[in-house]
Parts: structure tokens; sequence; C-alpha cells
């Protein structure tokens, strides 16, 4: 075996072996698992317990105008009960009283909803919702024009949906959906963002370990520096992409797993419609009724295919290595300059700068993915990663890939090489307060 | 023939010069020190022996043929600046350090076992390398060093951090090693040690070879006449005769008997220091002093510090 893939297995296994590694894969996907789980978990909670509300209209205006509901029953009580609800409303049963004082056209405080509890949001927006329909027709009744209503009705009707045709270059038409190309867009963006930082400063302080504990000069007594360094990085590399496979499958496995034991009898569209409309929101409800219609499975499935999941894969697993690869040999370099954790400041500046930038115009690209900015930051090696990632789902030309490819290999071959240098010195350099100048100095020693 | 070669070794760095044409001949089985003072340049030199770092100028000669990459295998080198992992096993630590020196799996492990029990650390394979003290750890280090069975060995500085009990093992498997064939070179500063065990020196100061040679003969070198002179009877009367004739340093009584320092100048012997006392007192004992190579050691650096002194 030679020493290289020695140097990679035991990068590896130390690292896959450690306790703070088999807890993160397996905490990653329940917390995952439960972003997606818990609300719809939630929302099967929903206590369906009937609450009773008692109505003393002073006004006699309103009877019968609030609807009943699966959970919610209002009993309109003549004005003689009145005290006997307030004084012993504990023992009455009811779960609140609503109290109308007044016409509510002309005075809409005059209405108060009491309760022993903190009344819940879905019942006072459920009472709100009704009162308003029949105050709105009854303000229609009075203006005494014949049919209005229809009119209101058919008022309410109008409504666009717009869907987004994407037009390929051969001429076909593809279903494109906007927001689901955002989202993947946003997600790709952040992973690479997420991986580089995390798995670089791994680099680093493995580097920082070797030089401390001074196994260093014993290890390059057998190896090449350049060999222990590209072992480490790819080895840690390996690790990373052990993490991403084990969180993507477990999660697959978690969410599947606890929807057959959770939502096998009840469907989960009609909880969350039901959620909507206690919420007492029509507009979103309608919304929700328009998504739901569009939402179909095989739309969906349409929607991902247009955006080449292969391509896209490949493409993410390119740019997140090349990207990792770039800066994990100067998170090295680093790692190598210096003996305390505590003088990494003054290096990690120039190497966090670009890849906090790279987010910020990746934030930008989500918004106009064609745009100038966009398209230099997804040139230069430094930002490339992030920045292409942001782009990738609104269809690249092939050039502008193929070329920031290019750059990216090119400037991964530049950064390893100029990292190489600084490392090479800096393993072996103890106790030493190291600057710029003197970084530039091992840079420029005449090597083996 | 020598083992090792170096030949006009240089090494730059950015404003300072390292090695300046450094020779060093290191005979076969043999155990050879290398000495100086901090920063005289023996890391770099042992560095440049390694192949960690190149020479700017010079050659190596290994065993009669140039110094090549793959000869690595045949180099175990105990660095001074020292360490293990902190978190791995000691077992697997030795095992990963032997493999990539190119040895097998399990080659490595009998080996291994071999000496883990002969250095009593077999209980420690499994443990993690934080919790060994620091001797433990440094024999663990001693062994992966010459676990590959190397035909030449380097030792910077190998004592440090032994107590005297480890430091005496240690010592003796040094012997032991060299007695099975190996060639050894053997960087410190414990002066006492390259007088015990080495059998030959090269002294480095600012980068440039002062003195080479066999041990004993560099100290013959450095002699300076001094004789000991151990007798019983009266002292006035020696003392007289002594000093009348050649440079008396010292004269005390010691337990039972008077020690006398002599020094003697370019011309004098040692009979002719006998033959002035030996009607005046009973002798006990008389023997040239050689200088200790702590003497020699300490003269060459100040030397070189006031180059117009001359000895």
């Amino acid at each position: 075996m030679s020493k290289i893939s020695l140097i990679i297995e035991r990068e590896y296994l130390t690292r896959v072996k450690k306790k703070s590694f088999i807890i993160m894969s397996i905490l990653g996907p329940i917390l995952f698992a439960a972003l997606m789980v818990v609300p719809a978990w939630l929302a099967t909670l929903e206590d369906d317990e009937v609450k009773t509300i008692a109505v003393l209209d002073q006004t006699g205006l309103y009877a019968g105008q609030i609807e009943d509901t699966d959970i919610l029953k209002f009993e309109f009580l003549s004005e003689d009960s009145e005290d006997r609800v307030r004084k012993d409303f504990d023992k009455s049963g009811y779960y609140a009283y609503l109290v109308i004082s007044d016409n509510l056209l002309e005075n809409p405080n005059a209405i108060t909803l009491y309760s022993d509890s903190q009344i819940t949001i879905d019942a006072k927006d459920h009472v709100k919702r009704s009162l308003r329909d029949h105050l709105k027709n009854q303000k229609l009744n009075s203006y005494q024009v014949d049919g209005l209503e229809n009119i209101v009705n058919e008022l309410n009707q109008v409504n666009i949906d717009i869907s987004t045709v994407k037009i390929g270059q051969d001429g076909t038409e593809k279903q494109s959906s906007t927001e689901l190309t955002m989202i993947i867009s946003i997600a790709f963006a952040f992973l690479s963002y997420m991986f580089i930082f995390i798995y670089g400063a791994q680099v680093m302080r493995g580097v920082m370990e070797e030089k401390t504990s001074r196994i260093v000069e014993v290890i390059i007594s057998s190896v090449k520096p350049f060999q222990l360094m590209m072992g480490k990085i790819i080895g840690i590399a390996m690790v990373a992409l052990t993490q991403i496979l084990l969180w993507v499958v477990l999660t697959i496995l978690i969410v599947t797993g606890v929807k057959s034991v959770f939502f096998s009898d009840s469907p989960m569209p009609g909880q969350a419609q039901n959620q909507i409309e206690m919420m007492g929101n029509q507009e979103a409800a309608q919304q929700m009724a328009a998504m739901e219609e569009g939402f179909n499975f095989d739309k969906v499935m349409e929607m991902v295919k247009s955006l080449e999941p292969i391509k896209t894969l490949l493409l993410f697993i390119f740019y997140f290595f090349g990207g990792y690869l770039l800066y994990a040999a100067l998170f090295a370099a680093v790692g190598s300059a210096i003996d305390h954790e505590s003088d990494q400041q003054q290096f990690m500046l120039p190497i966090t700068i670009p890849i906090i930038i790279s987010l910020y115009v990746a934030m930008m690209t989500f918004r106009n993915p064609g745009s100038e900015v966009a398209f230099w930051f997804s040139m230069v090696p430094f930002t490339s990663p992030i920045v292409m990632m942001a782009r990738i789902p609104f269809d690249v030309p092939l050039w502008e890939l193929m070329l920031s490819m290019a750059l990216l290999i090119g400037g991964f071959i530049f950064t390893t090489w100029f990292a190489g240098k600084i490392y090479r010195t800096g393993i072996l350099m103890y106790g030493k307060k190291v600057d710029y100048k003197e970084l530039w100095k091992w840079f420029r020693y005449s090597g083996d | 023939m020598a083992f090792l070669e170096a030949r006009g070794i240089v090494k730059r760095f950015a404003n300072h010069l390292a090695l300046d044409k450094v020779d060093i001949d290191v005979p076969e089985n043999s155990i050879y020190g290398l000495l100086g003072p901090n920063g005289a340049g023996k890391t770099t030199l042992i560095r440049i022996i390694n192949r960690i770092t190149g020479p700017d100028e010079g050659t190596l000669t290994l065993d009669g043929h140039p110094f090549k990459a793959t000869d690595i295998k045949k180099i175990g080198y105990l660095p001074e600046e020292r360490g293990l992992y902190k978190k791995m096993k000691v077992g697997e630590q030795a095992i990963y350090l032997a493999r990539l020196k190119g040895m097998s799996r399990s080659d490595a492990l009998k080996k291994l076992k071999y000496w883990f029990e002969k250095f009593e650390i077999q209980p420690w394979w499994d443990k993690k390398v934080e919790e060994l003290s620091k001797g433990m750890a440094q024999k663990v280090q001693f062994i992966v060093t010459i676990l590959h069975e190397p035909s030449l060995l380097i030792f910077d500085e190998p004592f440090s951090g032994f107590d005297p009990i480890n430091a005496t093992l240690l010592k003796e498997e040094i012997l032991d090693l060299k007695k099975k064939g190996a060639t050894i070179i053997f960087s410190t500063h414990n002066m006492s040690s390259v007088e015990e065990i080495c059998d030959h020196i090269s002294l480095i100061n600012n980068g440039k070879t002062m003195i080479e040679g066999p041990t004993h003969k560099v100290r013959l070198d450095y002699r300076e006449n001094l004789i000991n002179l151990d007798f019983s009877g009266d002292q006035n009367k020696v003392e007289n005769i002594l000093k009348e004739k050649f440079h008396l340093q010292s004269i005390r009584p010691v337990n039972n008997h008077i020690s006398a320092q002599v020094k003697m100048n370019e011309e004098q012997s040692l009979n002719q220091v006998l033959s002035s006392v030996i009607d005046h007192c009973s002798i006990h004992s008389c023997q040239e002093l050689l200088p200790s190579m702590n003497d020699v050691f300490i003269q060459v650096v100040n030397q070189q510090k006031q180059p117009t002194q001359k000895s």
C-alpha cells in the first residue's frame, strides 16, 4: 500500500470512529427529519376536544350568525342567563363567553370574548370571520342594489395563476417552478459554504495537532510533507462525503419511517388545509387550495426533472470538492504556521473573507442569476464554488460552466502548490511568532 | 570507507548560512557524536541526512553509493522535537508509524510484541497516548524508531525526558544496536554520555565543522600536558621541587594522601616528573589528565568567539 493511502486511511478512520462524528451523524438526520415531520405531527396533535362558547348577544342582531365548527360550538343564550354565566363561569362548563353589547356596524369595539384561560387564536379568528361575513352582507344589502351580491361574488372569483415555462435551447418547453428552483439554489450554496468552513477548519486543526504534538518530524522522516498534507486533505474530504451520505440516507429513512407510522390513516394535505382554514385566513386557504391543485406529485416530478438532477448532483459534487480542495490547502498552510489556536486570527481573515463574500453574492444570485456580478463571481475560483452552485438551478450556459470549472481546477492546483511550500517549512518551525513577511520568506525557500 | 559521507554541505536560509561546507565521515558500525551549541546547525544537518530538507550544495554518500530517496527506509530517526498523536491508541499508532516506514502489518505486530515485552510496556498497548507518562511515551518512540531495523540510526537528544534508570536502559539498547551492526549518529549536549559511548565525534559551530575524529584522539589533541600525582610524605619538599622544575597548579591533601596537579612544558615528560620526586616521597599513582569532552567543547566554542586568542 502506498504511503499516501496509509495516511488517508488513518485520517479517515480516526475521524469516523470519533464519538462526535457518530453523534453528529445520528443527530443531524433527526434534526432534519424533525424539521419536516414535527409541524405535521403538531397538526395531528391539535386538540379535538369540543369547546362550547356562550354568546350573550345584548343587541339580538346576531343570533345564529356564528357557525359551529368541528371543535367550536356556539350557544346563543337569552339575556336572563347572563348573570348565571358571568358569576358561575367556572361551573358552567363553557370554554368562553362572548358579549356583544352594541350594533357592530356602528361600534366595532362592542364585542368582547371572556375566558378563564388564554383564548386560542383559532377561536377568536373564527368569531371575527363569521361576523365579518355577516356584516359585509348586511352592508351590501343596505345599498339596495339588485344583484350586487352576485357582482361581489364574481369579483371575488377573479384570480390569475401564472405558470412559468422555461424554454430550452432546443426549443422544448419545460415546466419550471421559480420557488422550487430558488429553494434548491439556496440549499446548494449554503451546503457548500457550511462544508468548506467545517471541514476546512478540521484540516487546519489536524495540521496544528501534528505540529503541537511534535509528531510531524517523525512522520516526515518517512513521507514527504506534501504527501502528508494531501493525505490529510483527501482523508477529511472522504469524511465529509461519508457524513453527507449518512445524513441523506438516514434522513430519508427516518422521514419515511415516521410518516408510515404516524400518518398512515390521516392524509396530510387535508390536515394542513383544516389548519389554514381554522386560522381564518380565507385568502391563505384559497392559495393553499390552488397550490394543492398545482402541487400534485406528477407536476413536482416534472419540475424536478427540469432541473436535471443527475447533472446538478454531479456539478454539486464537483464544485463542493473543488471549493473544499482550494480552501483546505490554505487552511493547512495556516495550521502549519501557528503554534496556538489563538494565533490563527490574522491568517484566517484573508481566507474567510472570500467565503463570506461568496455567500452574500449567492444571496443576490437567487434574485438575478444572470447578473454581471453573479457571472464574475461564478468565474473567480475563490468564490465560484458557492456562487456557481446558486446559479446552477437557473441553467447556466455550457461555456460558462466549462470556463468556471477549468478556472477552479487551476485555482486549487495553484493554492495547493502555494500552500504546500509554506506548509513544508511551517510544520518544522516551533515557537516562532509568524507574520506575513515570514510566510513570504518560507514560500521563497528553495526546496527539495 | 565511511558508511555515511557528507561532502561540502551548504544550506542557506533567507538571511543566514546554516551550514557552510560541512564534511562528515561516519565510519560503519560506529557511534558518531554530533556535537555543537544550540543553533550550530546540527538539526539542519540531521534533517538533510533524513531528506526532510535538501542541501543547496554538497553530496551525500551512503554505503558507497549516492544517497537516494529509497534509502530513507534504511534510516531510523528519533527527532529532538518528538511526539505522538495524543488521541490515538499506543499499539495502533506504533503499527501506523511502522507501516509508513514500509513494514507490513503482520511484521510490525510481531516485532512490536517483542519490544513491548522487552521494555515491559505491553499493558499500555490499548491505552491512548495522552494517558502515558513522558518517559513511557519516549520508550514507545524509541521502539518505533528502531523497529524496522535500519542500518543507520539517528538520535537527536535521545536522553532528554528519561529518568536515570530508563536512560541507562536506553544507553544499553543503543550499545546493543551497535553490536548488532548498526551505525549510529548521536546528537547531544550531554558530554559525559559522549565520552562513554561515542567512538567518533564531530563538533559543529556556526555552520562549520570545528573538530572531527575518534573521541580518544580528539581528547589527546586537546591535552594540556597536565598530570596528576598522588603521593604521601613530605609535602613541602615535594612542593618545592615541583615548583622549581615544573608549573605546579595545585597541591592539597586528599584523604590519606596528597594530590598534586602539575603542568609540563612541551619538552618535559611524565618520567621527568617522576624521577625528580621519586626519592622524596612514596608515590601512589601518577597519570596524565586528558581534557573531558566538556572541556574540549567549551574551549572550541569559546575560541571561535574570540578568534584572536591562540590555543
